[in-house]
């Protein structure tokens, strides 16, 4: 149906000129579904982008040719294509928010689109763009007609976006990276309605993701992209069971699975042994019914509601639960950015809790208690070069200068695997690890005593997700620091943390052991949670990919 | 540790070799930059340089049309029109820059402060910037030299107090927005107090958009000072001022003389052309994204 042969794009830069995909080739069968994956910078999303002829200004297709259903894409008028686009092909991208007008009705957007291409007339566009919104499982689709994109959570618009991709009948989706940023249970609500749909319909689609485990559960054939280039292509199962291409390999030890170790994420050559870790009895972090209220325009809002947990000296402690859980709003509190309404959080003994945020800077356990940020971009301050962000916690809260300042942040960098070259650069001259590992020196600068990481491997590849756990399990060895993981992946969670915390709507539902609460979890939701992340196929057995349905 | 061992060969864009970027990279900007070391250069060394003294009168030789000695003609009372185009130019770029100066220290103090704390402080200074705001600017810089004297410094408080408004609102929009990112966060768990996070940490970050402000102020301001003097307030004949030049020459333009009035004119023109111009060059200047 879609037969992409030599396909090459590029980009006019300041250094000249770039290939983003380099001469690809790939087929699609009616109603398959194809999953393209690869890192950040792979070019599988330019591929998308240059089949639908929606490339930015400066990228060009160079080469090849892409035949859908006789016509090639590659040379085709844009008249023709503003007909293909929507009624053959459509697609559906990362950010649904986005992708949607905000001033406008959903309805009325889903009404523009069928309108555009002949399927309703003024008449029946209400009742056509109804019967749609119904169609993508959308519940009282008759009242979310007449919402605006900023009243429907995060899943509702990606469905949405989905109904307008669907509206005419199209043979084709393309879905660039459909549930990044959603959570892991409305992913897998989503990702369950697009296959069913497809399959439904008789539809292909080309699913594009970062995730190897996600594409494995949901597409037919995988296809592993790495710059530009098409590296290894097979059924999910098959890749998995026995990768052959280098690149295939390290994907696959670094997506994170049930029976892997922290060290199993990495390349089988670079594995060394992992430090023993063994948390103490004391207790460095209590919190006692801490609650957080927000005043709202309808009533208070109870972010947190009272929860209560114990940290220990040199424990590592897994804080997961879906997004407006409280989870951001307790690690918030616990860093001393966010003042309490009620409750203690004794900092080893002390209660931190009773000193206004805005006053704890000059606090003396300021240097004790530091954060890393979920995104490592907009946590490093784009005029400052990665030696001048690290420098800044020394300067301002310890007494080191000069050359002592500098060996200290060489040290650090050292420490965070980040090269001594790289220190005079500024954020946008990093790629996402290194700006990862910036983060973290400047977290660790002055030895603090509890780490809060909130979702520092959310915005990362997996491998450099693997490349990043492994260094906090390093650093937590060297350091004896203790640990509060934030995060939405339980995978993750597990590989790094002794104990974990399960909240959902500003309440503990669960706490206990790592390997307890994964594997015998007793709260309904913490089961929820557990059933939705995708699981990718062992690598040992050859499983189905029908597995998880 | 894959991702960050592979360190290429070439080191990243200094400070010099970006501005050489920029100025490659767009002619407008390469033409700015020239013009402005040109304006530049006269207001340094103008005095020195010019051919004749700017108030030296010769009653004999007044109202020469443009000939070999004096090239931009003479005026009324015989001084070389040249001559006093050139050494004109320290008088209004002084004004110009002090009033854009002083009003980018203040109205960025405001804007940062009312950006970052935000509510009743925020409330208040945007009304105040609203009433300033609701008066013919020019109006209200002519009532100002008016009350309160007709001196150079008046003109330059009068130009800077009417700018404010501008430079406030920009940088409350543009702290407004980087109160909460994650890197003011981290630098508050840095050990920086509120005060130092505004200054150090976000308010650097609003300077590519003030550049493009400063720019178009620069032009206005040279306009409002030349205003000022052209209706008779603030610099006193016989200081040679563009403002006044024009004034002084247009009353000869329709008897034919008219270059008394053309050659400032043409002078301030191409001042405030210049520094419009200088605006998104100035921008990608103090833009580190810009550098690769």
């Amino acid at each position: 149906m879609l037969s992409i042969k030599d396909f090459a794009v590029s980009f006019r830069t300041r250094r000249g000129e770039v290939e983003a995909v380099r001469g690809i080739s790939l087929d699609l069968a009616t109603g398959e579904t194809l999953g393209i994956v690869g890192e950040s910078g792979s070019g599988k999303s330019v591929t998308s982008y240059a089949l639908m002829r929606i490339l930015d200004a400066g990228g060009r297709i160079k080469a090849g040719s892409a035949t859908f259903d006789g016509r090639d894409l590659a040379q085709a008028a844009e008249r023709d294509m503003q007909a293909i686009r929507g009624r053959e092909i459509s697609m559906i991208f990362q950010n649904p928010r986005a992708a949607l007008n905000p001033i406008r009705k959903v309805g009325h957007q889903l009404e523009d689109v069928l309108r555009r291409h002949g399927r309703a007339t003024r008449a029946n566009a209400r009742a056509k763009a109804i019967e749609a919104l119904e169609a993508v499982r959308i519940r009282d689709a008759e009242a979310r007609y007449d919402a605006y994109p900023f009243e429907l959570s995060g899943g509702m618009c990606q469905r949405v976006v989905f109904a307008i991709a669907l509206a005419c009948g199209p043979r084709l989706l393309i879905a660039d990276e459909p549930t990044t940023g959603l959570d892991i249970t409305t992913q897998k609500a989503v990702m369950d309605l697009v296959r069913d749909l497809t399959r439904d319909r008789g539809m292909s689609s080309i699913l594009i993701t970062h995730d190897l485990g996600l594409a494995a559960e949901y597409c037919d054939r995988l296809a592993v992209m790495k710059d530009g280039k098409i590296v290894e292509t097979g059924p999910a199962a098959a890749l998995f069971a026995d990768p052959r291409h280098p690149y295939t390999r390290k994907l696959v030890d670094a997506t994170p699975r049930p029976g892997a170790g922290l060290r199993d994420l990495l390349p089988v050559e670079t594995r060394t042994p992992l430090a023993d870790h063994a948390p103490g009895d004391r207790a460095l972090v209590q919190v006692r019914d801490l609650v957080k209220t927000y005043p709202g325009k309808s009533g208070p809002v109870h972010a947190v509601k009272g929860i209560s947990f114990t940290i220990r000296e040199g424990q590592s402690v897994g804080l997961v639960g879906e997004s407006g859980c409280g989870k951001s709003t307790t690690s918030s509190m616990l860093v001393r950015l966010l003042d309490r309404t009620s409750g203690d959080i004794l900092f080893d003994g002390f209660d931190i809790a009773a000193i206004p945020a805005d006053r704890f800077v000059r606090d003396a356990r300021r240097s004790q208690i530091q954060m890393v940020f979920q995104d490592a971009t907009d946590s490093l301050n784009p005029r400052h070069s990665a030696r001048q962000t690290i420098a800044d916690p020394i300067l301002r809260m310890s007494d080191l200068r000069g050359t002592a300042l500098t060996a200290r942040i060489e040290e650090l960098a050292t420490l965070c695997g980040l090269p001594l070259p790289l220190l005079d650069r500024f954020p946008h001259q990093l790629s996402g690890g290194q700006k990862a590992r910036v983060g973290i020196a400047r977290a660790i600068a002055l030895d603090p005593k509890f780490l809060i990481l909130d979702e520092p491997t959310a915005a990362l590849d997996v491998s450099i997700q693997a490349v990043v756990l492994n260094l906090l399990a390093d650093l937590r060895a060297r350091l004896g620091m203790t640990y509060l993981f934030v995060s939405h992946d339980l995978n993750v969670v597990r590989l790094l943390c002794d104990h974990v915390i399960v909240m959902q709507g500003g309440e503990i539902v669960e706490q206990g052991p790592a390997a307890r609460v994964m594997d015998a979890p007793r709260h309904l939701y913490t089961r929820t949670l557990l059933a939705a992340a995708p699981r990718p196929p062992a690598a040992i057995a050859p499983a189905t990919t029908s597995a998880a349905e | 540790m894959t991702d960050a061992t592979q360190v290429p060969g070439r080191k990243p864009d200094g400070a010099w070799a970006h501005l050489l970027h920029v100025l490659r990279e767009n002619p407008v900007t390469m033409l700015s930059f020239g013009m402005f070391a040109f304006f530049l250069l006269q207001a340094v060394f103008g005095a020195m340089l010019v051919p004749h003294d700017p108030l030296a009168t010769n009653a004999t030789n007044a109202l020469q049309p443009p000939n070999w000695t004096h090239w931009f003609g003479t005026d009324s009372l015989g001084r070389d029109v040249f001559s006093r185009v050139v050494v004109a130019t320290r008088l209004d770029l002084t004004i110009s820059v002090l009033a854009v100066a002083i009003s980018f220290v203040i109205g960025s103090v405001l804007g940062a402060i009312a950006g970052y704390w935000g509510g009743w402080i925020d409330a208040v200074l945007n009304r105040i910037l609203d009433t300033i705001m609701a008066f013919p600017l020019f109006v209200l810089a002519m009532g100002i030299v008016a009350a309160l004297g007709n001196t150079i410094e008046n003109i330059i408080y009068a130009t800077a107090l009417i700018n404010i408004p501008f430079y406030a609102r920009l940088v409350r929009a543009e702290v407004n927005i980087r109160r909460e990112a994650g890197f003011a966060l981290a630098a508050r768990l840095s050990g920086n107090s509120h005060l130092c996070t505004l200054a150090f940490h976000i308010f650097p970050n609003a300077l590519p958009p003030m550049m493009v402000q400063v720019s178009l102020n620069m032009g206005w301001a040279i306009l409002n000072a030349a205003g000022l003097s052209f209706i008779g307030l603030g610099v006193r004949p016989p200081t040679p001022e563009w403002g006044i030049m024009v004034a002084e020459g247009a009353n000869y333009i329709i008897s034919g003389h008219w270059w008394v009035a053309l050659f400032p004119g043409l002078w301030l023109m191409l001042a405030v052309f210049t520094f419009n111009l200088m605006g998104d060059g100035l921008r990608d200047i103090v833009d580190p994204r810009r550098r690769t």
